[in-house]
């Protein structure tokens, strides 16, 4: 299968009936569990078509059997009607399926082209690639210097190094996994306008987003996933966003509660935070100052990679902040202090990554309790762990969180990531603190959890906690904030009041505040 | 073609623990063919190394003798290779113990008392404690490996003993030979059996599996050493610090390797020589990872390792194999666990045959 060059069709017809590929019956079993029962999906040639479901649903299971990386139980493909076996994504991409991952595989300290030679097969030069990768990302709008190192390249930059590195091969099916997640709202404007000249070229799209709107606007087919099994074929066009997530929830998801807060004194306070990050490629954080009151509930929204890991590091104690900082918490000053010491005054922390740093997954929830509870003098009594308590402890916060389990006290993995999610943030809402630091508090989780967190959130800050929701999601911003800053290449943009503020203003801010941060250039203003 | 390891989802629990078996299986299987390939009758080779130290109470009790300070310094290394960090050195923390405790016994020398015997264990595990801070040092203060560091002080620490031993130790009525005086009665570990060489290290290896088994499953400080080498994030978050638990698990691992070294010197030598160790420290690595890293599952592992220098004497002695085959069986042992630990977790995968798509024509 030399290449899809020759076989790229400029018009490919619009109503094709032979799919370009068809998943029949596939069926994926890990062990007892199914995470693919029987699915069907077919797509068409130009069709941009959305798979929908919530975290856990066999989005992921079954796109990657489509690229070769697993193999299906049972059932068969169809690459233009040929039944096929996919067996690595080598030879998916000779059949002409291309993939753009929502984690990024590049080397950072390489240039652009060294990296698109990389993936590359066959023997070809690097100006050669360099010259292809101008013509390509010039010709779909999605500008790249070649020349560049990807470290200085924003996260929206970076995704079209993965975009344009699967176009060189000519795709004729280019599957796509949560690509606006990384996005302002501006660059995701201009990516859609990619996919839609893309799919008129005859390339068949297959989208998977959680972003509901944006299927609607794009998508003119959608598949839905529900436990591994189709629950629905529709025309997202024809839907709302709200029949969307009901097909994929199976229930209407809980409104989140509206409540009439009063916001008294402040209770958390960070000035002038400003650390050159000791990693290479990590953001420094640059004069941040921000200050949280009682019943009040600060978002600071931004794209990852902006200085929210190392903000949180500084936020928790994890890493010591400088003495040129003050942070304080209920007025005292704990700029010095370690993540205990801050945990005693009644602070508590959700970081972003669950695996390995929220929680140890080859260790059980009863003792991952210990984590957060141990330095507070819960559950140890002299040295020793009282297992008792951290059972009880755990099974309470499994109960009054609706965590799924296998079975009671599981080890840390064996979570669905939505389920870990309610576990950590439960863990830290069941100490009530007087202050919640919460860093993605409901990244990669599924509607239902979500719903649940940004609820309990909601509830803490009515008891008169001060909380600061750190989010990638715009939505879950305006859903629970009162305020909202933008962290932006280490810089923090004055707090806003949500209800002065839109999408569209905080996607500016997202893009950069000074001249210094603009990393786009002239056309980040093109539409 | 290219061979790839590919982590396998959850290793089963049974595999784990089933590993060193098949480990110690597959040893047995190559040590017979390297036996044939001696010209020894494989399975009786076999039989003098394996099995005939078990036929006899002497040999039982040497298999004992020999397990104390394996077990003792395992018991250490398993604490350490859990919080990640890498003692390769407790050759040296053993010699350095053996050297700090026999200077307590000598300086006392002729005396009797009660406490000269206690006072030379807490010297010793002082010594080994000493010899392992420099390393936790180096890797807390400067990032330094301690991998190399603490291996190259292990050479350091043999030098020293072979200076003390022709220099300043040395028994002045010992007729020019490179050793110390004989240890008087009060400095020598009680035995614990008439006739035998069994000692009361036996006693402190028991005690210390023990203890470090509580410490690992019952106390925070076991919790600590355990998330900060799986997870060396989420131990920042529950606000452990790295730089106290390298120092934690080297001086603990070092101590106790100082804790064997003055018994083995107390005990079965009775004085010190310019050897003191057949590389107990070293096979020690080898008893943490085949007792699984798991204090209990160390002392059987002990046991086995010791067995493998009993019947490396017996087949010295029996078949006029050369000593190194003892070294040979515990290097392939160690090569073997590893291979199926690691296959254990990994399966290989070999991919890129070509690579074409199969098509199998229309259905």
């Amino acid at each position: 299968m030399a290449t899809a060059k020759k076989t790229k069709t400029k018009k490919a017809p619009k109503e094709a009936s032979i799919p370009l590929l068809e998943a029949r019956d596939i069926t994926k079993a890990f062990g007892s569990l199914y995470a693919n029962d029987h699915v069907n999906l077919s797509i068409k040639p130009g069709e941009i078509h959305a798979l929908l479901g919530e975290n856990g649903a066999g989005k992921s299971t079954l796109v990657k059997m489509m690229y070769g990386v697993l193999q299906p139980t049972s059932g068969q493909m169809f690459w233009n009607g040929n039944h096929v076996i996919i067996q690595n994504p080598a030879q998916a991409r000779d059949l002409g399926i291309g993939m753009v991952f929502q984690h990024f595989s590049l080397f950072e300290a390489l240039t652009v082209a060294e990296n698109i030679s990389l993936a590359m097969t066959g023997e070809r030069s690097l100006a050669d690639i360099a010259g292809e990768v101008v013509e390509v990302s010039n010709s779909y709008g999605l500008p790249l210097e070649p020349d560049r190192a990807v470290h200085s390249l924003s996260v929206g930059e970076r995704q079209r190094i993965e975009i344009v590195r699967c176009l060189l091969q000519h795709p004729r099916l280019l599957v796509m996994d949560e690509p606006t997640s990384v996005l302002t709202p501006q660059e995701a404007d201009k990516l859609f306008v990619t996919l839609e000249r893309l799919s008129g070229e005859g390339v068949a799209i297959l989208y998977i987003s959680h972003r509901l709107e944006e299927v609607k606007r794009l998508c003119s087919a959608a598949t839905i996933l529900r436990m591994g099994k189709n629950v629905a074929e529709c025309d997202p066009r024809k839907e709302t966003p709200a029949s969307l997530a009901r097909m994929m929830v199976g229930e209407d998801i809980a409104e989140i509660k509206a409540s009439s807060r009063k916001s008294g004194a402040v209770r958390f306070s960070i000035e002038n935070l400003s650390r050159k990050s000791d990693d290479m490629f990590g953001v420094d954080l640059d004069n941040v100052t921000m200050s949280v009151r009682a019943g009040q509930i600060l978002g600071i929204a931004g794209i990852a990679g902006n200085g929210q890991e190392e903000l949180f590091a500084l936020i928790s104690g994890e890493q010591v902040a400088p003495e040129s900082s003050v942070i304080e918490i209920d007025e005292k000053t704990v700029t010095a202090l370690g993540i205990n010491a801050r945990r005693q005054l009644g602070v508590a922390f959700v970081p972003e990554e669950r695996m390995g740093h929220g929680a140890v997954p080859h260790l059980v929830l009863s003792e991952n309790t210990l984590l957060s509870t141990h330095a507070i003098g819960l559950h140890v009594k002299s040295g020793m762990i009282d297992r008792g308590e951290t059972g009880r402890f755990s099974s309470d916060v499994v109960e009054r969180f609706d965590v799924r389990v296998p079975r009671p006290d599981p080890v840390a993995g064996n979570l669905s990531g939505g389920n870990l999610q309610k576990f950590m943030v439960g863990r830290e809402i069941s100490l009530e603190p007087g202050v919640l630091i919460v860093n993605q508090p409901t990244w990669g989780v599924d509607a239902g959890a979500a719903a649940t967190i940004r609820q309990a959130i909601v509830d803490l800050a009515e008891q008169g906690s001060a909380i600061v929701v750190i989010s990638q999601d715009l939505d879950e911003i305006f859903e629970v904030c009162d305020s909202v800053s933008v962290i932006s290449d280490g810089r923090l943009s004055p707090a806003v009041s949500t209800g002065d503020i839109d999408y569209e203003g905080i996607g500016l801010l997202m893009g950069g505040m000074g001249a210094s941060s603009e990393k786009e250039g002239t056309d980040s203003h093109a539409h | 073609m290219r061979i790839d390891l590919e982590a396998r989802g959850r290793p089963s629990v049974l595999m784990i623990w089933l590993s060193p078996v098949i480990a110690i299986v597959i040893t047995l299987f190559v040590g017979g063919i390297m036996f044939s390939f001696m010209g020894l009758e494989p399975l009786n080779a076999l039989y003098v190394y394996f099995v005939q130290p078990l036929t006899n109470a002497y040999q039982l009790q040497e298999l004992v003798v020999k397990a104390t300070p394996l077990i003792l310094i395992g018991v250490g290394l398993s604490v350490c290779f859990l919080s990640n960090n890498w003692n390769i050195g407790a050759e040296g923390q053993f010699v350095m113990g053996g050297i700090a405790g026999s200077w307590v016994a000598l300086t006392f020398h002729g005396m009797e008392g009660f406490w000269i015997l206690p006072l030379m264990m807490i010297a010793g595990a002082l010594g080994g404690l000493l010899w392992a801070l420099l390393p936790a040092f180096f890797k807390a203060r400067f990032n330094a490996n301690e991998i190399l560091t603490s291996l190259m002080l292990t050479y350091v620490a043999l030098q020293i003993l072979d200076y003390l031993v022709r220099g300043p130790l040395r028994d002045p009525d010992g007729f020019n030979f490179p050793e110390s005086k004989l240890f008087s009665p009060s400095a020598t570990m009680p035995l614990l059996t008439d006739g035998g060489r069994m000692h009361l290290g036996a006693v402190f290896a028991v005690i210390s599996a023990i203890a470090i088994a509580i410490l690992l499953w019952r106390t925070i400080k076991g919790f600590e050493v355990k998330v900060s080498g799986e997870a060396p994030r989420a131990a920042r978050f529950a606000g452990f610090s790295e730089k106290g638990m390298v120092y934690f698990s080297l001086l603990l691992s070092g101590a106790l390797a100082g804790l064997a070294g003055i018994s083995e010197v107390a005990g079965p030598i009775g004085q010190l020589l310019p050897v003191i160790s057949p590389g107990y420290g070293f096979t020690a690595i080898i008893v943490a990872f085949l007792g699984r890293l798991n204090p209990i599952g160390v002392i059987f592992a002990g046991l086995l390792l010791a067995l493998t220098y009993i019947g490396g004497e017996n087949a010295q002695i029996l078949l006029q194999v050369p000593g190194d085959a003892t070294g040979v069986f515990q290097g392939i042992l160690l090569f073997f666990i590893l291979a199926c630990d690691t296959l254990i977790k990994y399966r290989v995968k070999i991919t890129g045959f070509g690579g074409k798509p199969v098509a199998e024509g229309e259905s």
